[in-house]
């Protein structure tokens, strides 16, 4: 009886010591592969931007030269600046094209999947794909905008050479690849408001527009704040649509900030200065999403 | 709610011509690569190809090395994503099922390397890489991408729902830790596995800044890679380029057709893309 019990406690103390060590097991793989491809190297990156290094010379430190440098670097500030006019547009224009297509399709209505699945489609398409699609309808001597807008009698556009339709092709592109996913949270959010409190509108006689001004909105919120922060951030990281689409061009027109890291990084070699400006990168998006806390918790309903 | 006609007739109408609005670009490519050469470039452009052509899906193959970008796009997929499943279904678990110091610090740390995007942190990535000599090697496109904290969070989140109770009477049964993961855990998360499934095809596929990052060889291309090289080049060869576009979205256009449930249900429980 004694034997026995001392013979279960052992057993209780190995596996006590078993639940010990398990959990960092399993955890393990995970945390190795992160640590050295996502810590160490965000550490890395906030220890160049402070050195002068090109990738193959001895760093030299440099304490906030670097910093002082971007504060001085006019491309930056205009490449910082191009791409927030960008998110300012891109963010706005989504989110009403989501929510517009979400309160449409969250009815009762038929072949509800089907639209569903065309507006949410694109999201799947890589970045390069959309680009090269869009390319060729903007494009100039082959493409079929152009060929359109000869059909109801207006001059043809050069969407890719003209500054202006250039940006204006890019935001089109990221609308259109963009919008089905938040279309998707939409529909979440829209599912999630109870019918009472449509029904107790209607009782009282308000009917479409004043419901959703009233009622619909106010109640969407919190996924109002979720699909603003997501799509701005996205905004921030923009990079290889353009890549494919225009190439940052015509000139710098559609080089947003992603791109012009990764141009002075890897084209012109200054890993240093490249690395402060993705810190500062860091810090702008960083203070978005800080915001976003902010005002989720001020918005919580 | 029953919908008024007027109503109805305004909903279908918006929906309709938004929906053709997203169609279209699609389909002009499709039926652009379907054209002949001469028909490719003729303004006004035709709408129809005559006579129908897969002369430049061959062609990308035969010419284009597009087999090989191919094979290589389908291989970091798959190995990748296996990878993922395996080891963020473990850290899930663990998360959500033990007890242990430290583990509200690592869950923070995971959830708030979110913030950190892959795009400001690629030249220190590129010389981890190289340092550990895995620079233009497969491995570095399979390897690191696999350990996404999307990925955990969502695990832990639906791991969280199951009773203890299971996992005791498994131990008292004299089951080890590694036969709970595997027999009991793995099954009962497969539909939460299948949605992180298809996101990681979608988002492995589809990747194109860590093959810039990690690969320089043209031989270890992956497609998005391969198509990003086509058009830097000045005279672009649109034929092919239209096909291997079309080729490279079927995959994808499959997984969603096939999975499209979840895929609803996953995107409202994690809403992400990266």
């Amino acid at each position: 009886m004694s034997g026995g019990q001392s013979l279960n406690r052992k057993k209780q103390t190995g596996q006590t010591r078993k639940l010990a060590i398990a959990p960092y097991l399993f955890i393990l793989p995970n945390l190795l592969i992160f640590g050295v491809f996502i810590v160490i190297p965000s550490l890395l990156g906030l220890f160049y931007s402070f050195h002068v290094y090109d990738g193959l010379n001895p760093m030299k430190f440099n304490g906030l030269g670097n910093y002082i440098k971007i504060i001085g670097d006019k491309e930056f500030w205009t490449t910082i600046g191009r791409t927030g006019l960008y998110a300012a547009i891109v963010v706005p224009l989504i989110y009403a094209v989501a929510l517009g297509i979400a309160t449409l399709l969250a009815r009762e209505i038929k072949m509800r999947g089907l639209f569903r699945a065309i507006f949410y489609w694109p999201t799947m398409i890589s970045f390069i794909i959309v680009g090269l699609t869009w390319k060729w309808i903007f494009g100039d001597s082959f493409g079929i905008l152009n060929h359109m807008l000869t059909l109801i009698g207006v001059e043809p556009v050069g969407f890719l050479t003209s500054p202006f339709w250039a940006n204006a092709a890019v935001i089109i592109a990221t609308v259109w690849s963009r919008a089905g996913f938040f279309m998707v949270i939409f529909i979440a959010g829209l599912q999630a408001i109870p019918t009472d409190y449509y029904e107790a509108a209607r009782l009282d006689g308000a009917t479409g527009i004043k419901v959703f001004r009233h009622i619909t909105l106010p109640l969407l919120k919190p996924t109002s704040l979720l699909v603003f922060m997501l799509s701005l951030i996205d905004a921030f990281k923009a990079f290889p649509l353009m890549f494919a689409l225009t190439g940052g061009g015509p000139g710098k027109e559609t080089t947003y900030i992603v791109q012009y890291i990764y141009e002075i990084g890897f084209t012109k070699q200054e890993l240093g200065l490249a690395s402060a400006m993705s810190v500062m990168l860091f810090v702008i998006i960083g203070g978005f999403s800080a915001l976003q806390f902010r005002m989720s918790k001020g918005g919580a309903v | 709610m029953e919908l008024r006609p007027l109503t109805k007739i305004a909903i279908y109408s918006l929906l309709s011509a938004a929906a053709l609005f997203w169609l279209l670009p699609v389909l002009w490519v499709v039926i652009s690569a379907l054209k002949t050469n001469s028909d490719l470039y003729s303004y006004p452009p035709k709408l129809w190809p005559q006579p129908v052509t897969f002369e430049h899906f061959k062609e990308a193959f035969s010419k284009g090395d597009f087999g090989l970008y191919f094979k290589n796009s389908t291989i970091v997929t798959l190995t990748s994503t296996l990878l993922l499943l395996l080891i963020n279904s473990m850290a899930g678990f663990a998360l959500a099922k033990y007890r242990f110091r430290g583990s509200s610090i690592i869950l923070i740390g995971f959830i708030s390397t979110l913030m950190i995007p892959i795009e400001v942190i690629m030249i220190p990535i590129f010389k981890v890489l190289s340092a550990l000599g895995m620079y233009n090697s497969m491995l570095a496109i399979i390897i690191p991408p696999a350990a996404t904290p999307t990925g955990v969070f969502l695990m832990r989140q639906y791991l969280l729902t199951v009773p203890d109770e299971l996992l005791e009477a498994a131990r008292m049964d004299g089951a080890g830790e590694w036969k709970i993961y595997w027999s009991i855990i793995l099954p009962i998360a497969k539909p939460i596995l299948a949605v992180l499934a298809i996101f990681s095809f979608m988002w492995r596929w589809d990747d194109f800044l860590w093959p810039l990052i990690a690969i320089s060889d043209p031989a270890k291309y992956t497609i998005q890679l391969a198509l990003s090289n086509f058009i830097g080049e000045y005279s672009v060869d649109w034929g092919s380029l239209l096909a291997m576009s079309v080729i490279t979205m079927i995959p994808v256009l499959v997984v969603f057709i096939v999975f499209q449930r979840y895929f609803v249900s996953g995107m409202i429980t994690s809403g992400m893309k990266g």
